[in-house]
């Protein structure tokens, strides 16, 4: 008898993993979990443009996908001015070579995240309940 | 004969780069409901008498980009003309289910979301052509939103200046102090697009933002 037990998959997604990937590689392997249902977890974050010509695919996607509803996308990272001068240094040269690592991205299917609410201390993910059994779940990250 | 067609030249190039300055395409930016269109309908009807487009308490009222053009602003002694490009809030995720709660059949949802995934899609392209952009947020929500973030970051990346405004200062829950917070790089002019609060303000920023116009 097939297994009916459904639960819900984060996908982390170290940083290098994207780094020799193109904007287009990127999008689509990230649109690949995420219609697999799962969640992503990535190391660092996607540039400006990428994120952006990630909410244009999604869009299309919700056209022509039957069930899709779109994503739920949030970005932390440290706060700028918690670091020294010296930190600030390193980080300018470091985001020039290789780009933000000291960020996480989390990117989900809308159907199984409810919301994402941000401040600049913390980020919670609510779940959806349909994902959960009817429960709803909070996660601190 | 030679120097009259290099004079020309000359003044053809002068007055176009001008012309280009003194006609600017400003963009309206932010996730629905924000009062995109309330501003941009206050912006027209102040300047020229007519309302660009309708608002409407459900979300994605917007679903097209809706335009005015030649819209003369003055301040003090000096004049611009814009061009206003008012487009549909961008948003990542849209569900039909949420425009049942007010009340619209299922059809009339379903193609209210297909509609707006278009507008979204449609927004986005827009960003390559505006030369400046008023990026609305309601300061009753949340400012943290990646949405507001990413629209931000894309015109950082495309040299766009940008001017952050936060609508609804007459709502008791408005907070302009955390959408200071959150963009601490920009000015943020607290209005009221509904009301015409603190209008004065804002057309001032509109100046200083066109002048950094390239």
């Amino acid at each position: 008898m097939k297994d009916k037990k459904s639960g819900l998959t984060l996908q982390f997604i170290p940083f290098s993993q994207l780094s020799h990937l193109n904007s287009t590689e990127r999008i689509k392997k990230l649109l690949k979990v995420i219609m697999a249902n799962k969640i992503i977890v990535i190391q660092g974050r996607l540039k400006a443009e990428e994120e952006t010509r990630l909410i244009e695919d999604t869009m299309v996607m919700v056209g022509s996908v039957k069930g899709f509803k779109g994503i739920e996308l949030a970005v932390i990272s440290p706060n700028p001015e918690d670091r020294t001068l010296g930190d600030k240094v390193k980080y300018f040269v470091a985001n020039a070579l290789v780009g933000q690592t000291d960020a996480l991205t989390i990117i989900g299917p809308a159907s199984a995240i409810k919301e994402m609410k941000k401040d600049p201390t913390k980020l919670e993910v609510m779940m959806s309940r349909k994902v959960f059994g009817y429960r709803q779940t909070f996660y601190t990250l | 004969m030679v120097i009259r067609i290099i004079k020309n030249f000359f003044k053809r190039m002068i007055s176009e780069i001008f012309s280009k300055k003194k006609n600017i395409s400003l963009g309206f930016y932010g996730p629905p409901n924000a009062g995109k269109t309330s501003l941009a309908n206050r912006i027209c009807k102040d300047w020229t008498g007519e309302e660009i487009g309708t608002v409407s308490k459900i979300p994605h009222e917007t679903r097209k980009v809706q335009f005015k053009e030649k819209v003369e602003i003055k301040y003090k002694e000096n004049s611009l003309t814009f061009k206003l490009v008012d487009t549909p809030g961008i948003a990542t995720k849209i569900d039909y289910e949420d425009f049942l709660k007010f009340k619209l059949r299922k059809k009339q949802a379903q193609a209210r979301a297909k509609e707006a995934t278009q507008g979204i899609i449609e927004a986005i392209k827009w960003l390559d052509d505006v030369d400046a952009v008023v990026v609305v947020l309601d300061s009753t929500e949340n400012p943290y939103s990646q949405v507001n973030i990413t629209i931000i970051g894309n015109l950082v990346a495309r040299k766009i200046p940008v001017l952050v405004v936060a609508n609804k200062i007459d709502m008791k829950k408005s907070d302009i102090k955390k959408i200071e917070a959150a963009f601490p790089e920009y000015d943020v002019i607290g209005i009221s697009a509904k009301y015409g609060t603190n209008m004065e303000e804002f057309y001032e920023s509109i100046f200083k933002l066109s002048k950094k116009v390239r």
